[in-house]
């Protein structure tokens, strides 16, 4: 089980997109996971261990560390990844939901059960406000949890054991906060496609609701 | 998910590049993602562990490490590669998009298309034409420019492409100024300069590319307008246009519920 099974998943839902969905799902396979997998793992991976505070009494960088970094960044961002991308999953359960529904009737019962009308267009737009809300909840959650996206390269930190304030060094803070930054660009580019995707989708069925009842009107 | 995604990704553009680009592929995957996982990561792996200064203040070696350090070489290749791999993805997806109007021509069972089935939609291989040759363009001009830019932030970050084995640190709580001995230096030198040499050559081969699809270019401009000449073929693009609009609402206007009886 590793990041290979959201691929997967992923490559699954960009049969039944939009156009502007797939873009979506190549943004976050390039730009967030492939980029969290080949560069950002590696800059977190001795966190702890290059975690250096000023002092030798037993205790006090582990508290310091757990105080700063409640949840380290690499998780959240973890987090952040597998989240996103599970209401796409609404989406490929319909259809399947479909394609289920049509075998035990043994009939036709759509025009195709990928076509997004329907009950599955309302589907469509329920992942992508989930999308989008739990983009934004993320982006939050950072902000709060960090003070804002830039990580510096001293704290001071008093908790017990910790005998006086005491100076901890975190490592590699530059890196760490370049790559946050990149984080943050691409969340906020994928909130900008999902809002696009819903506007497009919305005023493209608005528009054959229109027309619809024009034509209908017209007879 | 690693890097094996992307070369699978980027091994379906293969199909629809020039011969130019296949080399420019070909190098990309070898010399430069190749040699990046099998080699210069072990080289960069214990940067910091091997990072050494010569004092025993707690938080200096961090600070200065991080001083010349703001972002490790490593990191920013494998940036580079992901951005520099990216326009060919807008080929794909401009190739993607012709087979995705050409299966639905091929299901209305319009008598244009000249297909037998789908599979032979799927196997077709486009023509740098037309739309495609603009999209083609736009994505040789961006991995050039995004190459470029990759070249000048490293000379800029690091002074040049040299890697010093001793650096002067002075950064605060160092007590004074400190020696600090960087872990490898003339192998990190090396594949620096190796990695440089192959962008070079990924710039050549862009720039030879983007040559070859203009010439081509010309000269087919050259040749229609030779052609039209003799033979003139009007095509009355506001019918198309007319037609298209009908297509939209006679679409609009269907069941979606198509059932029939058992």
């Amino acid at each position: 089980m590793s990041w290979g099974f959201l691929r997967d998943l992923l490559s699954g839902v960009n049969k039944y997109s939009t156009g502007i969905g797939r873009i979506w799902v190549a943004v976050v396979f390039i730009f967030r996971l492939l980029v969290y997998v080949v560069a950002a793992e590696n800059i977190w991976k001795y966190e702890h261990d290059e975690f250096e505070c000023n002092i030798k009494q037993p205790g006090c960088e582990n508290v310091c560390f757990d105080h700063f970094f409640p949840v380290s960044h690499i998780r959240l961002w973890a987090l952040q990844l597998i989240m996103v991308s599970t209401p796409s999953l609404l989406v490929v359960f319909h259809v399947a939901y479909r394609e289920n529904r049509e075998k035990h009737h043994k009939r036709r019962l759509y025009r195709s059960p990928g076509d997004i009308d329907g009950g599955l267009l309302c589907t469509y737009l329920t992942s992508l406000i989930l999308k989008t809300g739990l983009e934004i909840v993320f982006l939050v959650l950072f902000y709060k949890l960090y003070n804002g996206f830039k990580v510096p390269r001293v704290v001071k930190c008093d908790i017990s054991p910790c005998p006086n304030t005491v100076d901890c060094f975190i490592s590699k803070p530059t890196e760490k906060m370049i790559f946050l930054y990149f984080l943050v660009a691409t969340s906020c580019l994928c909130i900008v496609l999902n809002l696009s995707e819903l506007s497009y989708l919305v005023f493209k069925h608005s528009i054959k609701c229109y027309l619809k009842r024009y034509i209908k009107r017209c007879q | 998910m690693d890097w094996g995604a992307l070369q699978t990704i980027l091994g379906g553009v293969n199909k629809h590049s020039t011969s130019i680009g296949k080399i420019w592929l070909t190098v990309l995957f070898i010399f430069r993602i190749m040699i990046l996982v099998v080699a210069a990561e072990t080289v960069w792996g214990d940067e910091q562990d091997d990072f050494v200064c010569n004092t025993l203040q707690p938080g200096c070696k961090n600070v200065c490490y991080d001083h010349f350090f703001p972002i490790s070489h490593i990191r920013l290749w494998a940036l580079q590669l992901i951005f520099v791999s990216t326009p060919a993805l807008l080929v794909a997806m401009h190739v993607a998009y012709r087979r995705h109007e050409k299966k639905r021509q091929f299901r209305k069972g319009d008598q244009k298309c000249e297909f037998k089935d789908i599979e032979e939609i799927r196997r077709q291989r486009f023509r740098i034409e037309g739309a495609l040759w603009w999209t083609y363009t736009s994505s040789i001009f961006c991995r050039l420019a995004f190459e470029a830019v990759f070249m000048y932030a490293f000379y800029f970050m690091y002074d040049g492409f040299r890697m010093p084995r001793l650096m002067k640190c002075d950064a605060w709580p160092c007590p004074n100024v400190v020696d600090c001995f960087v872990s490898r230096p003339t192998e990190k030198t090396v594949f620096t300069i190796f990695m440089i040499a192959v962008s070079s050559i990924c710039i050549l081969l862009n720039v030879a590319e983007l040559c070859y699809l203009l010439t081509k270019f010309f000269l087919r401009r050259s040749k229609r307008a030779g052609n039209q000449k003799h033979h003139p073929n009007h095509e009355n693009k506001e019918e198309t246009k007319q037609n298209e609009m009908n297509e939209l609402i006679s679409d609009s206007c269907q069941n979606p519920v198509i059932g029939f009886t058992s």
